[in-house]
């Protein structure tokens, strides 16, 4: 598989990263050896193997619907670079 | 030229579990902000998910009730996005192995049934909530991770109407199961649409819209209207219509296209490790089953067969279950003679006393009350339609019998003739024109006259009766 500059500057958009030319040119070679590496997986026969939704033999975990203390407002805060009053305060994004 | 609608819904509900999806915080509405979050809802690296029993079953039930067939094998997916009010940066939701498929409601328009079907019921968690001031936004995440269904229609309603019924029998069937409030106004029920046009008879698919912001039914139903022409008028003139996400804006009353990036949609989706998977057994699926109760649609279909009421006024009983419950104990109370009147008397002045806070059933009227008073104006006729409403509402203010403030407040009809005779001479006396009028021909006079007399006898007289005695005594005269 290839990746080309697009592709790389849509995954670096998505994961909202800034990547400068040199590191554009650089990571889609990079991506394109790490992908041919994991695509030696496809050269296996998997026909008749279940797909792994979880790796773990685990299913049907629960717990009751019974309420727990939440946090006191002074640490849900601690780390909030901006706050106002008890809000997070974030740049004007309106999608 | 000619076209019809192609639409689909969208619906996102809250349940009303006592804590959030996936950890123990309470999700109880109108706290102040962030007062109910926890290193999990948060998104704190290390903390970790477990999904919460009764969201699960409720999930099922409502599931079952929307007649969906339940997977065995369900698991949960990372809806993956940057937005601030999600903290994770990604949505726990469910991709493709969703909880329920395949699902249908019977909604009724004009007398006509039609099946929508129900694509899917998956289940997922809220995001947090953004108040956005002039140069920042305020993030409250109490909201967050509030289990949410999704429920997703096919695209088989064609007309804003067909979708106002949709969600109303929706919401009605989904009170039903006391597994959410179906609160609009507090976003604990939210509905997007998809629509798109085509030449009326054909089966191509048009380009479709997708509709955000409408927060009541009415609502819905007017950004579809609005929609439908917009996307005509297009059509018509022969311009092309773009695949874009439109807000309603319900006091302009029009869609506005948002901006959207090209190929900013990409989810990129995948299981959540985090939490293993569900398998659902038929023995969980028969004890939830077990705590179905009878549907609207059903219940409904037995108030017609089982009282003779008319689908409009059974419809109307059946909307709320506690109301329904109430209505059938009325009911169930009354003669047959008077089932009809009393089905009216819910429908039409009791309803009129409820509001916002207080529904029909937590009136202070009670079933036996209510036949009481109905038989009073119905069969003994001892009071007036009119000042049965009156009595209604003192029932409610105090809690009597009708029988009771009808004896204390001396309201019972005057119906014998030599009581009303005196009234009847005074009012033809005063008003001689009208009797003119009558003995021309004029129907509305009479009328008028009988209108003096129950001035004359602050209501009491009975109308009837009055009728009777003045059109006797102008024809003697």
């Amino acid at each position: 598989m290839s990746i080309d500059k697009k592709t790389v500057e849509d995954v670096a958009h998505l994961s909202r990263i800034e990547l400068g030319e040199k590191e554009l040119e650089k990571l889609s070679g990079q991506l394109e050896h790490i992908l041919a590496f994991i695509d030696k997986l496809s050269s296996l026969n998997t026909e008749n193997i279940a797909p792994t939704n979880h790796i773990l033999p685990l299913n049907n975990v629960l717990r009751k619907d019974e309420p727990q203390s939440s946090l006191p407002i002074k640490k849900t805060l601690q780390n909030a670079p901006e706050k106002q009053g008890n809000s997070f305060v974030v740049p004007k994004v309106i999608e | 030229m000619k076209y019809e609608a192609v639409i689909g819904l969208e619906v996102h509900l809250h349940l009303n579990t006592r804590t959030k999806a996936f950890c123990g915080c309470s999700t109880e509405f109108g706290k102040e902000p962030n007062t109910q979050v926890c290193p999990v809802c948060l998104g704190f690296p290390g903390s970790l998910p477990v999904y919460n029993q009764a969201a699960l079953d409720y999930a099922i039930k409502v599931a079952l009730a929307l007649n969906c067939r339940v997977q065995e094998y369900t698991k949960f997916d990372r809806k993956n996005y940057f937005y601030p009010d999600l903290p994770k940066n990604y949505q726990v939701s469910q991709y493709d192995l969703p909880l329920s498929v395949h699902g249908f409601l019977d909604i009724e328009l004009n007398g006509q049934l039609k099946r929508i079907g129900i694509t899917r019921v998956h289940m997922e968690e809220d995001a947090g909530k953004l108040i956005h001031q002039e140069n920042a936004s305020l993030v409250d995440f109490n909201r967050t991770g509030i289990p949410l269904l999704e429920i997703v229609s096919e695209p088989d309603i064609n007309s804003p109407e067909e979708a106002y019924e949709y969600l109303a029998m929706l919401k009605s069937t989904i009170q039903y199961l006391d597994v959410s409030d179906c609160d609009m106004e507090k976003g604990s029920l939210r509905c997007d649409a998809n629509i798109s046009l085509r030449p009326a008879g054909t089966k191509i698919l048009g380009v479709k819209t997708e509709l955000k912001n409408m927060n009541s039914f009415k609502g819905v139903k007017d950004a579809l209207s609005y929609e439908i022409r917009r996307q005509a008028e297009m059509l018509d003139s022969g311009e092309k219509l773009r695949q874009d996400t439109r807000l309603w804006d319900a006091k302009a009353q029009e869609t506005i296209a948002m901006r959207t990036k090209e190929g900013a949609k990409d989810y990129r989706y995948f299981p959540e490790p985090d939490l293993p998977p569900f398998i659902i057994k038929e023995d969980k699926i028969a004890e939830i089953k077990k705590t179905i109760p009878e549907l609207p649609k059903e219940k409904m279909q037995r108030f017609i067969k089982d009282y003779g009421l008319t689908e409009y006024v059974a419809k109307i009983l059946v909307a709320s279950k506690q109301g329904a419950l109430f209505a059938e104990e009325c009911l169930k109370k009354t003669t047959d003679k008077n089932i009809k009147s009393v089905a009216n008397w819910i429908i039409g002045p009791l309803s009129a006393l409820t509001s916002s806070t207080c529904a029909i059933h937590e009136l202070n009227i009670s079933a036996d009350n209510l036949a009481g008073l109905v038989d009073l104006v119905e069969n003994e006729k001892i009071i007036s339609n009119l000042t049965g409403k009156i009595v209604l509402e003192e029932m409610c203010k105090t809690g009597k019998t009708a029988k009771a403030i009808v004896e204390e407040k001396n309201l019972a009809q005057i119906s014998d003739s030599q009581s009303l005779n005196s009234i009847i001479e005074e009012a033809i006396k005063e008003n001689p024109k009208s009797v003119a009028d009558f003995k021309a021909g004029k129907a509305n006079a009479l009328m008028f006259l009988v209108g003096q007399v129950m001035r004359k006898s602050s209501g009491k007289a009975n109308p009837k009766v009055v009728q009777e005695l003045i059109r006797k005594r102008l024809a003697n005269a």
